[in-house]
C-alpha cells in the first residue's frame, strides 16, 4: 500500500471553539444546536476563515488543490477489477475483530464488530459479528435439506429450492448476542466499543414467515408450546423458542441485505427470531421441531443461563431489553481538539422499538434528549445523534433509551443489585465513556 | 412465564390477514414433501428432559473411561478439569449434600470456577450434546453405547455414580433424581417472552439526578494495549482517530498483512487449538515437528497422521484424527511442515 502524498491534509489545526462566542457555547451546550445557533457558528467560522486565510494563501494553498493529485490526471481501473466489491484500501482498520484470551479455541468464539466506525443502522453483512460454537461450515445448497417435524400432522421436508418458491418477506432487525457486554459485568475489562458492544448487528433479512411454514405442516396448535431450532453444522446447535415468537415474526431466512447469508451467518438457512438473543437465530437450519416442553439443550443448561447471586439459574432467558450505547465518541477514541462534536450512538430493543434516546456528558446527572434518526422500525437497531460542544474539560458520556414499552435501559448499579455480578448473560446497563483533557476516551463504571 | 392466548390469537391473526391478502391462498400447500421415517430416524436426534428421543442401550464407567482417554482427554484432560482447551466439566466442587439437596451450594460463591456438572440440572442436556456434537473435531461419531458410557464416566468423575456402575435407558431416571443441581434453575423471570415483566427499570430523572459519578473501575494503563494497539481500529482519519496505546518504538506503520496460509489454514482446521509455532501445547509445537522431519520425504507420512492422527511419537498425549481436513489444505500443511522455516 502507497500513499503518495499523506499529508499535509488540508485541516484547520486551531480549535474551532475559539472562533465562537463565549455565550453562543453555553447556549448550544444546555440546549444543543438549532438553526440559528448553526447561523451564528457559521458566521464565527466565516470571520475566523477569514483572519487565516493570509496563512494559508502564503503558502500557495493546500497542495491538495493546487496540485492535482494523481487521482485526479490517471486513468482509472476497469470496471469489475472486484467483481465482487471490496472497502476502499483505507479502510483496513475497520475489521472484525477477536478479543485476545477471551475462548481457548477459534472455532468456539468471538469477532467483534466495528461499532466505532459504522454508520446508520444497518452492519454490512462482512463486518457482521461472528459467534459459532463449533466453527462454521459452507454448506452446499444443493444438498441442504430443512424439515419441520414433532407436533405436525406431515412431518416435511423442504429443499432449498421449495424454499425459495414460498411467499417471502423481507424485515430489517436487530441481532444481538445474549452475551454482549457480558466482559463488563464485574468490572471495565476491555477499551473500545467494538469488545464492549460489538456482538450487535443490524441487518435485513428474508424469508419466508416461520409461521407460514407451521401452518403448511398443520401444527398442533392445542398443544404446541416450544419449537426447538436445530443447525447442520457439527455442534447441530439446539434452542428452545416460545411458540408465541414462532407464530408472530420468526422467519426461516435466506437473505441478507440484499444477498444469499454470508457462510458466517448460516448459509443457506438460517431462523430470525426478532428480538430474541443471538443464539437462537439458529444458522445452517436443518430441523423445527414444535413440542410441548422445553428442551435444556447444552445452550439453555450449561450455557446461556444466567446465574443469579442466590445460586439459581434463570433458564431460556431469551428476550434483548431495551439497550444504547454511544458508538462516537467512545472507548480507545481521541477528540483532536476542543468544539464542536456529534456524539452518535445505537439504541435497540428487543420488546418493540425505541421511544426516546437521552444523553448526558455529566455521568447521569443531568440528559438531554438526542435527536432519533428514522427510520424506527420494531426491533431493530435505531441511529440517535446529539449535539455537543467539548470546551476540553473532562465529560463522562452517557446515553440511556426508552422504548415502546415504557422501559428505561438501568443504570449498571441498579442491574447489579438485583442480578449480581457473575450472570454474565443479558448486561444492558447504561455504558458511560470518559473524556479526559487530552480528548482521550476510555472505558470506565461508576459507583 | 406463559402469555399463549393473547400471543397466540394476535399470530393467527396476522396469519389469516397474510393468507386473505393472496388470491392464491393455498397455492403453496403443495411445495415440500412428507418426510419418510428413515429420514427422521436420522435427523430427530434430540433427547428431552424427560429422556423422550432416548435411544435404547447402556454403557460402563468402565468403557467410558477407555473412550474418554482416547478420544476426549486430548481436550477436557484425563479428569474432566482441564481449563487449557474448554471450561472444566468437573472440578470436585460437589458435595454429597448436594446430591441430596439438588443444589449446588458453591454457586453463589464468586471464587469458584463453575463447571458443567454443577450447572446442569438435566443428564438429558449431557447426554444429547456428547451424541449430537462431541468428539470436538468428529461430531456424531459415538454409537449410542459409547454415549452412554461417556456419560456414566462424567457422572463417576462427580462422584454421582460408583465406579462399577452401568448407566442405561433403564435406570437414567433414576441418575436423573441424583443430579448435584437438579433444582438450580429458576423460569421466574421475564425474559421468555416479549410480554415479560422486566426486573429492573432506569431512572426517568432528567435534571440534578442523583448520580453518583465515582468512577469505580477503568482499564489501567498496562491493559490499554492488552487488544493490540487501539490507533491501528479506529478509522485513521476523522474527527475520532484512535489512541497510540502501543510503545512508539514498536509502532509497525504498514498495515499487518492478512494471515496466509498455511497459518489460515492453521486456524481454520483446529490444529492452533493443540499446536503451536514454539513450545509444546497439548501437542508437539510446529518448530519441533519441522525440525524432525525438515527437507525429508515425510510428506505423504504427515498428511496421512494429520488425517488418522496416532499417538506414541511425541508422548502418550493422542493426536486426534482430523478427517475434515481437505486434501488441498493437507498438503500445504505438510509441505509447510517439510520445508521447515
Amino acid at each position: 500500500m502507497t500513499d503518495s502524498n499523506p499529508e499535509p491534509r488540508g485541516q484547520l489545526q486551531a480549535a474551532p471553539e475559539s472562533f465562537i462566542p463565549a455565550d453562543l457555547v453555553s447556549a448550544i451546550s444546555a440546549k444543543g444546536i438549532n438553526a440559528e445557533r448553526r447561523g451564528l457558528i457559521k458566521g464565527a467560522f466565516a470571520s475566523a476563515l477569514a483572519t487565516m486565510a493570509g496563512v494559508t494563501t502564503a503558502a500557495g494553498g493546500d497542495p491538495n488543490i493546487v496540485t492535482l493529485p494523481e487521482w485526479s490526471t490517471t486513468l482509472g481501473k476497469s470496471v469489475a477489477t472486484h467483481p465482487y466489491g471490496q472497502p476502499s484500501r483505507y479502510e483496513s482498520n475497520i475489521i472484525r475483530r477477536q478479543s485476545p484470551g477471551l475462548t481457548q479455541t477459534d472455532q468456539a468464539s468471538v469477532a467483534f464488530t466495528p461499532l466505532q466506525s459504522l454508520f446508520g443502522m444497518m452492519t454490512p453483512s462482512g463486518l457482521h459479528f461472528e459467534r459459532h460454537h463449533q466453527g462454521w461450515v459452507d454448506i452446499d445448497p444443493r444438498r441442504h435439506r430443512f424439515m419441520i417435524n414433532g407436533l405436525v400432522k406431515t412431518p416435511t421436508v423442504f429443499t432449498l429450492e421449495d424454499i425459495l418458491r414460498l411467499p417471502s418477506v423481507s424485515r430489517m432487525h436487530f441481532l444481538e448476542c445474549g452475551a454482549n457486554t457480558a466482559l463488563e459485568w464485574g468490572n471495565s475489562a476491555v477499551p473500545t466499543v467494538q469488545y464492549t458492544h460489538g456482538m450487535l448487528s443490524g441487518s435485513e433479512w428474508t424469508g419466508v414467515p416461520l409461521s407460514l411454514l407451521l401452518e403448511r405442516v398443520g401444527i398442533d396448535l392445542s398443544k404446541a408450546k416450544v419449537i426447538l431450532a436445530e443447525g447442520a453444522d457439527g455442534s447441530s446447535m439446539t434452542r428452545t423458542i416460545n411458540i408465541a415468537n414462532a407464530l408472530d415474526d420468526c422467519l426461516v431466512a435466506y437473505g441478507q441485505n440484499g444477498e444469499m447469508l454470508r457462510p458466517e451467518q448460516g448459509y443457506p438457512l438460517r431462523l430470525v427470531v426478532p428480538g430474541v438473543q443471538g443464539v437462537s437465530w439458529v444458522k445452517w437450519l436443518r430441523r423445527i421441531e414444535v413440542g410441548d416442553a422445553p428442551y435444556a439443550t447444552k445452550d439453555e443448561s450449561s450455557h446461556y443461563v444466567d446465574l443469579m447471586p442466590d445460586g439459581l439459574q434463570r433458564q431460556y432467558t431469551a428476550i434483548q431489553e431495551a439497550k444504547s450505547v454511544i458508538t462516537s465518541p467512545s472507548g480507545g477514541q481521541r477528540l483532536k481538539n476542543s468544539g464542536y462534536y456529534c456524539i452518535t450512538g445505537l439504541a435497540w430493543s428487543g420488546r418493540g422499538s425505541v421511544k426516546k434516546v437521552e444523553v448526558s456528558v455529566d455521568g447521569g446527572r443531568n440528559w438531554r434528549e438526542a435527536q432519533i434518526q428514522g427510520p424506527v422500525l420494531q426491533k431493530m437497531t435505531t441511529r440517535f445523534t446529539l449535539d455537543w460542544v467539548w470546551r476540553g474539560e473532562p465529560a463522562l458520556l452517557q446515553s440511556r433509551v426508552t422504548d415502546s414499552t415504557g422501559y428505561v435501559q438501568p443504570q449498571r448499579a441498579a442491574l447489579l443489585e438485583v442480578r449480581g455480578a457473575r450472570s454474565i448473560y443479558h448486561n444492558n446497563a447504561i455504558q458511560t465513556w470518559r473524556v479526559n483533557r487530552a480528548g482521550e476516551v476510555d472505558n470506565v463504571q461508576l459507583g | 412465564m406463559y402469555n399463549w392466548a393473547k400471543a397466540l390469537l394476535v399470530s393467527l391473526l396476522i396469519y389469516s390477514s397474510l393468507v386473505q391478502a393472496s388470491p392464491y391462498p393455498d397455492a403453496w400447500q403443495d411445495i415440500g414433501r412428507p418426510a419418510t421415517a428413515d429420514e427422521l430416524e436420522a435427523w430427530d436426534i434430540d433427547v428431552r428432559p424427560d429422556f423422550t428421543g432416548l435411544p435404547e442401550g447402556a454403557g460402563s464407567v468402565a468403557q467410558g473411561e477407555g473412550l474418554w482417554l482416547d478420544k476426549c482427554a486430548s481436550c477436557h484432560g484425563d479428569f474432566g478439569d482441564s481449563n487449557e482447551v474448554f471450561s472444566p466439566i468437573v472440578l470436585g466442587n460437589i458435595t454429597p449434600e448436594d446430591i441430596a439437596s439438588g443444589r449446588v451450594a458453591a454457586l453463589t460463591d464468586s471464587a469458584v470456577v463453575r463447571t458443567t456438572l454443577m450447572k446442569v440440572a438435566t443428564l438429558s442436556t449431557i447426554w444429547d450434546y456428547i451424541n449430537r456434537a462431541m468428539p470436538w473435531n468428529a461430531p456424531k461419531s459415538l454409537q449410542t453405547d459409547e454415549v452412554y458410557a461417556l456419560t456414566a464416566y462424567l457422572l463417576n468423575l462427580g462422584y454421582i455414580v460408583d465406579d462399577d456402575f452401568v448407566l442405561s435407558n433403564d435406570n437414567i431416571h433414576a441418575v436423573q433424581a441424583m443430579m448435584p443441581n437438579r433444582y438450580g434453575m429458576t423460569t421466574d423471570h421475564g425474559l421468555w417472552s416479549a410480554a415479560g415483566r422486566p426486573d429492573v427499570v432506569g431512572s426517568r430523572c432528567i435534571s440534578d439526578c442523583n448520580a453518583d459519578t465515582t468512577i469505580t473501575s477503568f482499564l489501567p494503563d498496562y491493559a490499554m494495549n492488552a487488544h493490540g494497539n487501539l490507533r491501528d481500529q479506529m478509522r485513521d482519519y476523522g474527527p475520532f482517530p484512535g489512541i497510540q496505546t502501543a510503545p512508539e518504538a514498536n509502532v509497525i506503520s504498514a498495515p499487518v498483512p492478512t494471515s496466509t496460509a498455511p497459518d489460515a489454514l492453521l486456524l481454520a482446521n483446529g490444529c492452533s487449538g493443540c499446536h503451536q509455532q514454539a513450545g509444546p501445547l497439548l501437542g508437539p509445537s510446529f518448530d519441533d515437528i519441522m525440525a524432525k522431519y525438515k527437507n525429508q520425504d515425510a510428506t505423504d507420512y504427515l498428511r496421512t497422521k494429520i488425517k488418522n492422527g496416532g499417538s506414541g511419537v511425541w508422548g502418550t498425549m493422542a493426536m486426534p484424527p482430523m478427517p475434515h481436513v481437505d486434501e488441498e489444505a493437507l498438503l500445504a500443511i505438510s509441505q509447510w511442515l517439510v520445508a521447515g522455516r
